[in-house]
């Protein structure tokens, strides 16, 4: 360690501009703030603690909540659609009823569980913590991106109640046939789901305004941005996506909405509807398709890059060792970001277009593969010769890794338009984008909250439940996907409610069906178990310490656990090191927190940041 | 302390070598040197440029579509244009005197400048109504239906800038703020006034050239 510091002098005589600095040859030295401290908005009243607070914290446990339940709702919908694909015999769901199921589950799954929960949870929580910030950058607009998106996901549950009842024109929600007689809720409920979604936009915006700033403008001193841990980086390079996707969602919905309620024609062609000739004219529905697809694309990535980010840390806090490859972790989440605006178009192989431009769009698709490989590779790396303790977190990230490998390598298959144009609408499609997009983030969200739930109660889940939990979840999705895989390459065609006696299809085929069903009865009711732990470990679980798995990053080393209002107490954090100093050789402990000062680090060989 | 560097630079920081540990202690944690209310605001307009944007390819797209039957653009129009591109020199005015702390001046000047943006408002909703009652209604045409969604998502943009121009003006009135955060807000004001107003020629561009 002495030697890092002899040179201190003249490594600061680069910084000549900076007075403070050369003043001092205390190790520990960094200069005094700068900028003034966060001012921090104090509430005052029972509302303004508990219902309206704009305490980032709180926000993101509400923002997490509310994103769980509204996602049960999207579980127990699968578990019907199931049982209606498994007993057709039963009559247990008509035609529309299954497509408005479809339709919830997907969009509930995908937008209101899934972007909420990373974003809005995670984001809200961790990003003020692992910055070393006082709270978010506006937390009056926070507490306002919240209520939208409470205001949002009433909006859409109400449309279960109109007449004609939510919309059931998948949750692509491709016109015209999304608002032309004959689809279910082509009146009231297709209105309320866009009315949702760009209430869910405008909430979102200015949740992500907030996270940018406070990623960019708040963090501690000494916390560069290459010193930040990866799961802000994944949630900070998802949020600018984000900002950059959902406007192309907005102008879709607006003018659909328009189209529905006006009657103009931006999507709309000339069409007979019933026998009667609608008055639209000219418009063109592959111009949503493209519009919808330049969000939804990039949406996939908003789901993943969190995860990547955080189940990053979870690998290496529970391997006890550095994240292999720091560095290329970060450009492989900047160039996935960047990259996946430009791959839209391979979810519209079979929609009629150039050639060429598919040609183009399955290249970008395979490319995009390649920082996604480098990402998996570094997981890998880092777990090699690492002190791997099988604790819950690091048992699910082990999950993420095998499932995400499994999805993505489907994933190369279906970029490349020959291979895809057989398997589109086929099983094969649903299976893959519920191991890439659906399981693997579920998995990380899992290990996320038993990492972080000591830092939001102070007590640990069940141990034995989780494990439980664990493997009836991960072997339980692979019961369930697959068999899908399978059923695809016959061919068993996915959005139907019932397949009847189609030749082509095998008896042994419909059996699988059975077997999924009861598959997923089983997962689902697993997750009522982690539920029961969800909520009883937070009054009976075992107390925890105050940094239970001894981690680097800020958000365990605030003066109080749980973090108090305003994080820090009188001082803000001061940062020396980026979070992944395990095991350092000769360090008595073999964790280095960030904010550490050198020189109250016993024994260490080397400091390696 | 903070120098300015790309994006590039930083992403090829090396945080384990001993040069930049040594840089990277003496970093306030600040990555751009501006206020949050400025940067808030950039981030914004990006977002909204990506919108307009969207709006504009649509726009484009759809055009080449047979039924496209073009709309006239009313005179009123360019007086409306005319009175975007007074409040924006107005409010580039105001902030210059706020500098000076001219306090009169630069109270006249937002005054105006609120006045200017209500009376664009208004213009367009008078230009809405010509058009609707010489036939020209949403359904007619989906020109027609392009121009009224761009007017109002366009207005409705610069009502979100009277909210902001509104509370800026309270406070700078109260005095009850320093003279850099109320001036740090005019100038953020400002910026947006000529965002909007070069989304509108943009905007109006278009129409007029197709």
């Amino acid at each position: 360690m002495s030697d890092e510091y002899e040179h201190k002098l003249e490594a600061k005589s680069d910084y000549a501009g900076d007075a403070s600095s050369v003043s001092s040859p205390d190790i520990d030295s960094v200069p005094d703030a700068e900028l003034p401290d966060q001012e921090l908005y104090h509430s005052h009243s029972w509302w303004t603690t508990y219902v309206f607070s704009q305490d980032a914290k709180y926000i993101g446990i509400q923002y997490a909540l509310t994103a769980v339940g509204t996602g049960l709702l999207g579980l127990v919908l699968s578990w019907l659609m199931r049982i209606q694909l498994a007993f057709p015999g039963l009559g247990w769901l008509d035609p529309g009823a299954y497509y408005q199921f479809v339709t919830m589950h997907g969009m509930i799954m995908v937008v209101y569980l899934l972007t909420a929960l990373f974003l809005g949870g995670f984001g809200n929580l961790l990003i003020p913590l692992m910055c070393g910030a006082r709270d978010m950058a506006f937390p009056y607009v926070n507490m306002l991106s919240y209520w939208a998106f409470v205001v949002a996901v009433l909006v859409l549950l109400a449309s279960f109640f109109v007449p004609g009842g939510p919309t059931g024109a998948g949750w692509t929600l491709y016109p015209p046939q999304a608002i032309t007689a004959g689809t279910p809720g082509s009146d009231m409920g297709i209105i309320l789901m866009l009315i949702s979604l760009i209430l869910f936009v405008a909430g979102f915006t200015m949740g992500g305004l907030n996270y940018i700033i406070t990623v960019l403008q708040l963090r501690a001193r000494g916390m560069t941005l290459m010193r930040l841990p990866l799961t802000i980086w994944g949630i900070f390079t998802a949020t600018v996506l984000a900002m950059f996707a959902f406007p192309a969602l907005l102008v879709g919905c607006l003018m659909m909405t328009l189209d529905s309620l006006l009657g103009t024609s931006f999507f709309m062609p000339a069409m007979v509807s019933l026998g009667e000739t609608l008055t639209h004219e000219g418009g063109s529905p592959i111009l949503f398709q493209h519009l919808f697809w330049f969000f939804g694309h990039p949406e996939v990535y908003i789901v993943a890059l969190p995860a990547f980010g955080i189940v990053s840390d979870l690998l290496s806090v529970h391997s006890r060792k550095t994240i292999f490859g720091y560095r290329m972790m970060v450009w492989a989440i900047v160039g996935i970001g960047a990259l996946s605006f430009f791959v839209w178009a391979h979810h519209m192989y079979v929609s009629g277009m150039n050639p060429w431009f598919g040609f183009f769009f399955a290249t970008t698709t395979l490319i995009i593969a390649v920082p996604t490989a480098i990402k998996v590779y570094n997981w890998i790396l880092t777990l090699w010769r690492g002190n791997i303790q099988l604790s819950l977190p690091m048992l699910f990230s082990l999950g993420f890794i095998v499932t995400f490998l499994n999805g993505g390598l489907t994933g190369l298959f279906l970029g490349n338009v020959t291979v895809d144009v057989p398997l589109s609408d086929t099983y094969f499609v649903v299976a893959h984008f519920h191991m890439v997009m659906g399981i693997a983030p579920i998995l990380v969200i899992f290990g996320a909250i038993y990492h972080w739930y000591p830092l939001i109660t102070g007590r640990m889940m069940d141990e034995t439940l989780g494990k439980i939990h664990f493997w009836i979840t991960f072997i339980g999705s692979y019961a369930i996907y697959f068999p899908m895989h399978y059923q695809g390459f016959v061919g068993v065609p996915r959005r139907y409610f019932e397949i009847y006696d189609s030749p082509y299809i095998d008896t042994s085929t419909l059996l699988l069906n059975k077997f999924i069903t009861i598959a997923v009865l089983i997962v689902g009711a697993a997750q009522l178990l982690f539920l029961y732990n969800l909520i009883t470990s937070a009054r009976l679980g075992k107390k925890s310490e105050k940094n239970p798995w001894k981690a680097n990053s800020l958000e365990w080393q605030t003066p109080q656990m749980p973090p108090e209002h305003g994080n820090w107490g009188k001082e803000l954090p001061k940062v020396y090191r980026w979070p992944y100093d395990f095991s350092v050789p000769g360090a008595k402990e073999d964790y280095i927190p960030q904010n550490q000062p050198p020189s109250e680090i016993v024994g260490a060989k080397v400091e390696k940041t | 302390m903070n120098k300015k560097k790309s994006i590039f630079q930083l992403l090829t920081e090396k945080p384990w070598e001993k040069d930049q540990i040594e840089a990277d202690n003496q970093h306030q944690g600040q990555t751009v040197n501006l206020s949050k209310q400025k940067l808030g605001l950039r981030t914004l307009m990006a977002a909204s440029t990506v919108l307009f944007s969207l709006f504009i390819v649509a726009y484009s797209d759809r055009m080449l579509i047979s039924d496209w039957k073009n709309m006239p653009e009313p005179w009123l129009l360019w007086l409306n244009t005319g009175i975007l591109v007074i409040s924006s020199l107005v409010f580039h005015m105001t902030t210059k005197y706020a500098e000076k702390g001219i306090f009169d001046k630069t109270k006249n000047c937002l005054y105006f400048v609120g006045f200017l943006a209500y009376s664009f408002l208004i213009g367009q909703l008078i230009v809405w109504y010509q058009l609707m009652s010489t036939g020209y209604y949403a359904t007619t045409n989906v020109a027609n239906a392009f121009f009224y969604l761009f007017t109002t998502i366009h207005g409705l943009h610069i009502v979100g800038g009277i909210y902001f121009w509104g509370k800026t003006t309270s406070k700078f009135i109260k005095r009850t703020h320093k003279k850099e955060e109320i001036n740090n807000l005019i100038d953020t004001c400002a910026v947006y006034w000529h965002f909007l107003l070069a989304v509108w020629i943009v905007l109006f561009g278009l129409m007029l050239s197709s």
